[in-house]
């Protein structure tokens, strides 16, 4: 499969971790990974608008297949929050996991799309030498989510008990009200505040990418003949058989996570 | 792996994401699946209400059956008194017009007879008269004898 053949490893590898980048500004802050944005963009609209599109002609009767599918997805979500979030679950935290699990899952699932066919078709095709398929191998992504729902945390933590019980919060817990205490309430909760995202993006993020580096390391073996085409091709049948299962965890435990953050958020101590 | 607009700009598709499905995608499925919820919930609720009908008219019905049966029995019973009733009169009616036809008759036949009887009488006291009449032509005169002559008519 390694059409690059004349390259060595790393810089196969390297080519295949490049984004494909646009700068909008001065510093190296004001790039934007083109790859990510389009593609996320791309499966978050073609995997939540055929949902839509289904949920929009829903039936009450007899459903479809296609519904069928759409409403096991549903429930599936839905008693997943219910066990987790006691309140209105349904006017935004469930379709949040939803949108969640959708979009995560869709774009963990790029990577079982075979990586040199569609640098050559990016390349040949869209003539773009750089082109990253999984946005969830790119940090600035799994960041993006867990720094909103950081910030949606904050927010409901604060629509919930308060400005002033978030701050009564962030200072009286979890040891106590004693003003002696308040500096190790308010470092605990810091600590708290990053790394929750932290974990909750670097476990994403690290999963992902690890599963696409040895995709890469398993491609590599065409470049030692025939043989090795075979043996990579058998190894890289068991990997991404395997990695259907990681794919699916991470977007679940994503939105598992993002729940319970956002629960925990509503939650008074 | 540098952080860099891209975070924002996939930040911003997050919120549309999450704007989109709560908008758009939750509501109609949620309703839905709740209307089914709904309509299955009553739909069981009236099969247990048409149960416990049918459980109510069957039992209605064994009552009704029963007393129709209670009364069918008396009908006949009675129906049966009845007949044998009728059966009963028919037969005294029969026997007591069986009995005036008899007498009637025998009436008839005793009336039939003393008429026979009488004619009879008078036959043979004419023929005897006659009789006598050619034996005695010319000794006895009708006229002068006409008491003997009756008499003899009576004794016959």
């Amino acid at each position: 499969m390694a059409a690059e053949s004349q390259l060595t490893p790393t810089e196969y590898i390297g080519h295949h971790l490049t984004n494909f980048t646009a700068s909008v500004g001065q510093g190296s802050f004001w790039t934007l990974n083109l790859d990510s944005v389009v593609m996320g963009a791309i499966l978050g609209v073609v995997g939540l608008g055929l949902i839509w599109w289904i949920a929009r002609g829903a039936t009450t009767g007899v459903p479809t297949k296609r519904q069928a599918l759409v409403e096991l997805l549903f429930s599936f979500i839905d008693d997943q929050v219910k066990g987790i979030f006691h309140g209105d679950r349904h006017n935004f935290v469930a379709p949040t996991a939803l949108s969640v699990f959708v979009w995560v899952l869709l774009m963990n699932a790029m990577d079982f799309l075979p990586v040199d066919i569609f640098s050559a078709f990016y390349e040949g095709v869209l003539h773009l030498h750089y082109w990253r398929q999984v946005p969830t191998t790119d940090v600035n992504t799994t960041f993006a989510l867990s720094i909103s729902v950081l910030l949606l945390s904050i927010y409901f933590s604060i629509k919930v008990k308060g400005l002033g019980g978030w701050i009564h919060e962030l200072f009286c817990a979890p040891f106590g009200g004693h003003p002696l205490v308040w500096p190790a309430n308010f470092l605990f909760n810091l600590v708290e505040y990053v790394s929750k995202p932290l974990s909750h993006s670097l476990r994403l993020y690290g999963n992902i990418y690890a599963g696409e580096i040895i995709f890469l390391l398993l491609w590599l073996w065409a470049a030692t003949g025939l043989a090795g085409t075979v043996f990579g091709a058998i190894l890289g049948v068991g990997w991404a058989i395997f990695h259907i299962l990681i794919v699916v965890l991470q977007a679940f435990i994503f939105m598992m996570l993002t729940v319970v953050y956002i629960s925990m958020a509503h939650e008074s101590h | 792996m540098n952080i860099n607009l891209t975070l924002i700009a996939q930040a911003v598709s997050f919120a549309i994401f999450i704007w989109f499905t709560v908008k758009f995608v939750w509501p109609p499925m949620l309703r839905a699946i709740e209307a089914r919820q709904k309509q299955i919930a009553d739909g069981l609720a009236a099969a247990e209400q048409g149960r416990s009908a049918l459980e109510q008219s069957h039992k209605q019905a064994e009552v009704t059956v029963n007393d129709a049966r209670g009364r069918a029995a008396d009908i006949v019973a009675q129906a049966e008194k009845r007949a044998s009733q009728i059966i009963e009169e028919a037969k005294n009616a029969a026997r007591a017009e069986g009995e005036r036809e008899k007498a009637a008759a025998q009436a008839e036949i005793e009336q039939e007879a003393s008429r026979a009887r009488e004619q009879l009488r008078e036959q043979v006291a004419g023929l005897a008269v006659a009789g006598a009449e050619k034996i005695l032509r010319r000794e006895i005169d009708a006229r002068s004898h006409v008491d003997l002559l009756d008499a003899i008519k009576k004794q016959l």
